[in-house]
């Protein structure tokens, strides 16, 4: 039985999922988590994901996905940072569920509440330490932790059958379709029976092979025979031929032997504890794996009421082929401004269609590093199956997306700043492949404007013609305008709107890169008393304010 | 049994095995180190005494040199080394056999112990049949290994213990516990009910599920419960355990003594072939050596420091290389030049090599030829010892007389840095007359020293130097050489830097 939510064939790693949950539990507590073995936090995670999760601010989405729930915010960062490559098939799969999701919100939070009981109330006593050493106790704890799963599994099937007809997608029809198969009235039945039997009334039977140093192997577990009397086989016992039997008796006051016999009891009890045992596992694991894929719609059903709250438009993307270069969109919202500032922040739009550069320039506090952002995010959002907070939104799938943003100097002082910025350059162009989308915010300005502008020609214009989509965002004129000059078909020059007086829309417009002229806004400064004067402490101020 | 060993030609050439202590050179050629760890998890063969008997015999040496070309078959060792695993296994076994107190579980161990023996000798005859070995060792030891294996008496061994253990694990039986009453039964058919209950949740499994095994003790050893759960299953099946405890009492001594010692000797080889197998692999060559008794003309090429070269290639480095030769009535080799420039470990090359050469194994180099000798004498500067009183000029004289004193023309001494304590003028007047002594004696000698003058005594002295970089006298190039001694050496571009200009990203992004 597998919940199949996120995808239409593979499994979700969700133990991955509740390894990162109980860490991210343990870190907010203040408390030391003792890890998982084995569990890798950067499991399956882009090489970038620090360097992602920065740059777009995507812990103000995960956040606004996950209000209290450490379990959706791992499974979300995980979706969202990982993505869907190549495959258009499986993000319109999960954007037909989420369609459901986003119809019949109370069915959807009902089912993860059963898996989120199921996880969370299941007995432990099969699993503790102890218990290694006492199987039966083991086995003890099985019986009930199983007795207990059954009962989710009743309510699962109770919710299957009530909620069923409401859902139209492929997803949702072959999971509830899956629930009235493999959960119905003849297995629960089957299930108790077995839970009876398990506590071996008539005492224990086993087989086993002689095996190394002629000690038993290959223990078999036999279940005992009724031992209800009946007459016909009384009758038939006494004339039946008797097989050779060899019998003992543990003497009373043998202690040695009592633990001894306990152990050859063990043998049978062990095994039916690590059957049972594993069983109450899978109908876990079960729990666990509906629990992550559904923690991801969760999820979205929070993003969205939130958005919603904030007067932003959702719609699910439109989803192009890969090679088709199409990028446009209505209304598109920086997700992350919008969560911070509570209140309704300005969309933009803009066709790049067929465009494989993508220039932003303008006057700073103008809304070039929120579209730049609000493009990345949007491009996660659509690449993970979710919807975009936009009025209408088109793209196709990338291969990986990229970001490098100006930074801070490197407080180890080992590399100068353009050192370090060239190097984290040459790094992401390790991992570069074609139909990679690569978001530049002002980079390689740690130099003088002729030097920076010829690093980033060259390095752009490799990029470009090695089929990498390149959104930069840039102050450096003679970059801007170089490529401006060449005339590319395929290159779209965006402008941060500035009115003649000085205010900013936030809007980008479609124009020619203009200088900025530092020199003369400083030689009006100082000579012509200060008109702009407080732009550049204020630079980025808007767009950062958090 | 020792008319088929792989280390000797035969029993009289062979060196007492009591002989547990090291030659006095072994220190200062760095012979210990070497011998430690090609020795090193091969205690249970007391390798140690076959290093510290060189060979007297060029025919001996020419026995190990066969069997070491033998050995460059890689399927062959490879053999060599299943085979030593399974007599590893087969003398662990049986000491392990021995614990166990109950007689059933005994036997038991006994007949895989056989098993386990029986096909390492098979495998071993098979292998060493398919090698076709021209050794004379290897051909001995095969013919005798042959006969072995397919006699009468090795064949019924194994069979008759791969029939009793195949009876053995065919007894299955069931076990009803009931309170503290136990039954044992013949087994009949019963289904497996774990494996029912695992079915009915199977459907809820997702993917891989770590797998839930209690652990029950893998102990070998028996509590009397269990023994008298086995003593009910013999009750059941008496014929069986009676044919196991003949089986037991009449074939306790079971192994061939030329195989025990084959065993034993051939790891002499596969011990130095692993230690230098890593320096191959880095590209270093090793050679068998032309040794002979009646010349002195000795030569190597491409030699090097072979416990130098160890640690070296184990850092990921490479040892210098060197090259000598000693024609006509050249005897000393005075080796003089800058410090820590390879003096000292061109003086031990030079040692080793002779040495390695004695026992027979291939030598640290490209092409070597040497001198049989009969002891080699080394007079490394040693620590002043207060314990004999006397000053460290003097323990130098009174040493170097002593070797002088046991000295023969076929012996090879090394000397290294002495008379350090004392003028300049003490140093050469004691080095030009010990010198002359040597010269008299026409021994084979290395001399390292500070004292130029030595190298120029004569015929017989050749001189090598230590050399340094030209143009940057700081840097040695740990090369010794045959000469005289002479007493004396920023934005784009960090771009380039990074591979980020526009032709190395279009060569890095190549589709």
């Amino acid at each position: 039985m597998k919940a199949r939510l996120l995808h239409p064939v593979d499994d979700f790693d969700w133990q991955w999922a509740l390894g990162a949950a109980a860490e991210r539990r343990a870190a907010r507590g203040g408390r030391h988590s003792s890890r998982i073995e084995g569990f890798d936090p950067r499991k399956g995670l882009p090489w970038n994901a620090d360097a992602l999760v920065a740059d777009l601010s995507l812990n103000a989405l995960l956040d606004a996905m996950a209000p209290d729930d450490d379990y959706v915010f791992e499974v979300a960062r995980k979706i969202l940072l990982t993505g869907v490559h190549g495959d258009l098939a499986t993000i319109r799969y999960r954007q037909e569920i989420l369609r459901d999701c986003l119809s019949c919100p109370a069915a959807v939070r009902e089912i993860y509440r059963v898996a989120v009981d199921a996880m969370e109330k299941q007995g432990w006593g099969y699993l503790g330490f102890a218990s290694v050493r006492y199987p039966d106790s083991m086995l003890r704890g099985a019986i009930e932790t199983m007795a207990n799963f059954l009962g989710h599994l009743k309510k699962l099937r109770q919710i299957a059958d009530a909620h069923a007809p409401q859902f139209a997608s492929e997803g949702w029809i072959a999971f509830f379709r899956m629930l009235k198969r493999d959960l119905d009235d003849a297995y629960f039945s089957q299930v108790e029976d077995h839970l009876e039997a398990l506590k071996f009334r008539g005492g224990e039977f086993f087989s086993a092979q002689l095996g190394t140093a002629n000690k038993g192997g290959n223990y078999i577990l036999h279940r005992p025979p009724a031992r209800r009397w009946s007459l016909r086989a009384w009758w038939a016992s006494l004339f039946a031929d008797k097989p050779p039997v060899y019998r003992f008796q543990l003497h009373p006051r043998d202690e040695a032997g009592a633990q001894a016999l306990i152990a050859e009891r063990n043998r049978a009890i062990g095994i039916a504890a690590n059957a049972l045992g594993q069983s109450a596992d899978h109908v876990r694991d079960f729990f666990g794996m509906l629990r992550a894929e559904l923690a991801f719609y969760v999820g979205c059903l929070n993003l969205g009421d939130q958005l919603a709250q904030r007067g932003a438009p959702i719609c699910l993307p439109l989803l192009a082929a890969d090679d088709s270069r199409r990028l446009s969109c209505r209304g598109l919202c920086d997700v992350a401004l919008a969560l911070s500032l509570g209140r309704r922040v300005v969309g933009n739009s803009a066709n790049a269609d067929g465009k494989d550069l993508i220039i932003i320039t303008g006057s700073n506090n103008g809304g070039k590093s929120t579209f730049l952002r609000g493009l990345g995010l949007a491009q996660l959002m659509m690449q993970s199956g979710m919807f975009v907070a936009a009025e209408a939104f088109c793209g196709c799938l990338c291969n990986g997306v990229f970001t490098h943003y100006k930074r801070e100097e490197d407080a180890r002082m080992e590399s100068g700043k353009l050192d370090e910025e060239l190097g984290r350059m040459s790094e992401i162009v390790d991992h570069l492949a074609p139909h990679s989308l690569m978001l530049f915010n002002e980079s390689f300005a740690a130099t003088n404007e002729r030097e920076g502008s010829e690093i980033a020609r060259q390095a752009i214009s490799a990029l470009v013609e090695r089929q990498v989509r390149v959104l930069c965002v840039t102050h450096l004129y003679e970059l801007a305008h170089g490529f401006y000059d060449e005339g590319l078909e395929n290159a779209l020059f965006l402008r941060a709107e500035r009115l003649v007086d000085g205010t900013r829309t936030f809007r980008l417009i479609e124009g020619e890169p203009l200088a900025t002229s530092f020199g003369e806004d400083l030689y009006r400064r100082i000579f012509d008393e200060q008109e702009d004067g407080d732009e550049i402490e204020n630079e980025k101020g808007h767009a950062v304010a958090r | 049994m020792n008319s088929c060993s792989i280390l000797f030609r035969d029993a009289t050439d062979r060196v007492p095995d009591d002989r547990c202590e090291p030659p006095d050179f072994f220190g200062d050629l760095n012979l210990g180190q070497i011998v430690a760890a090609v020795a090193a998890g091969k205690e249970e063969y007391n390798l140690k005494p076959f290093f510290y008997a060189a060979l007297r015999d060029v025919d001996c040496i020419r026995f190990r040199h066969e069997v070491m070309q033998d050995l460059e078959d890689a399927r062959l060792l490879a053999a060599l080394r299943d085979f030593a695993l399974g007599m590893r296994a087969v003398r662990d076994s049986l000491a392990r056999l021995e614990k166990h107190p109950y007689v059933h579980q005994k036997e038991y161990w006994f007949l895989e112990t056989l098993a386990r023996y029986g096909e390492v000798v098979a495998r071993l005859s098979s292998d060493l049949s398919a090698a076709g070995c021209r050794s004379r060792g290897f051909r001995a030891f095969s013919a005798h290994l042959m006969q072995y294996a397919s006699s009468a008496t090795f064949a019924s061994l194994v069979d008759e213990a791969k029939r009793l253990k195949a009876e053995l694990s065919a007894i299955r039986y069931s076990v009803v516990i009931r309170g503290s009453r136990v039954e044992v039964h013949r087994y009949g058919e019963s289904p497996d009910y774990g494996g029912e209950v695992a079915a009915t949740f199977a459907r809820f499994q997702q993917g891989a599920a770590q797998e839930r095994r209690f652990k029950f003790s893998n102990a070998t050893e028996m509590n009397h419960i269990e023994a008298q759960i086995l003593d009910g299953v013999v009750q059941l099946h008496r014929e069986t355990f009676a044919k196991l405890g003949d089986f037991y009492a009449a074939r306790r001594e079971f192994f061939d003594a030329a195989i025990v010692a084959f065993d034993r000797e051939v790891q002499f080889y596969i011990a130095y072939l692993d230690y230098i197998a890593p320096l191959k692999k880095a590209g270093l060559a090793f050679c068998c050596p032309r040794v002979d008794r009646s010349d002195k003309e000795v030569h190597g090429e491409q030699v090097f420091d072979l416990a130098l070269a160890v640690k070296l290639v184990e850092k990921g480095a490479a040892p210098v290389c060197n090259d000598f030769h000693l024609k006509g009535r050249e005897r000393i080799i005075v080796v003089s030049g800058p410090n820590q420039g390879g003096k000292t470990t061109f003086a031990r090359t030079f040692g080793q090599l002779h040495y390695l050469g004695g026992l027979g194994l291939p030598v640290p180099g490209a092409k070597a030829q040497l001198h049989l000798f009969d002891r080699i004498f080394t007079h490394f500067e040693r620590e002043e010892q207060t314990s004999n009183l006397r000053g460290k000029l003097e323990d130098d004289v009174v040493r170097i007389h002593a070797i002088l004193q046991a000295a023969t023309p076929h012996s090879v001494i090394i000397v290294n840095e002495i008379f350090a304590s004392t003028t300049l003028r003490d140093a050469l007047f004691l080095g030009r007359t010990i010198a002359a002594a040597m010269i008299r004696l026409d021994v084979l000698c290395v001399w390292v020293t500070f004292l130029d003058e030595l190298s120029a005594l004569g015929e017989q002295t050749v001189s090598m130097v230590s050399t340094v970089v030209l143009g940057n006298p700081a840097q040695r190039t740990f090369k010794i050489v045959r000469q005289a001694a002479d007493g004396l050496a920023y934005a784009m571009s960090l771009a380039e830097k990074h591979r980020l200009t526009y032709a190395v990203i279009l060569g890095r992004l190549q589709p």
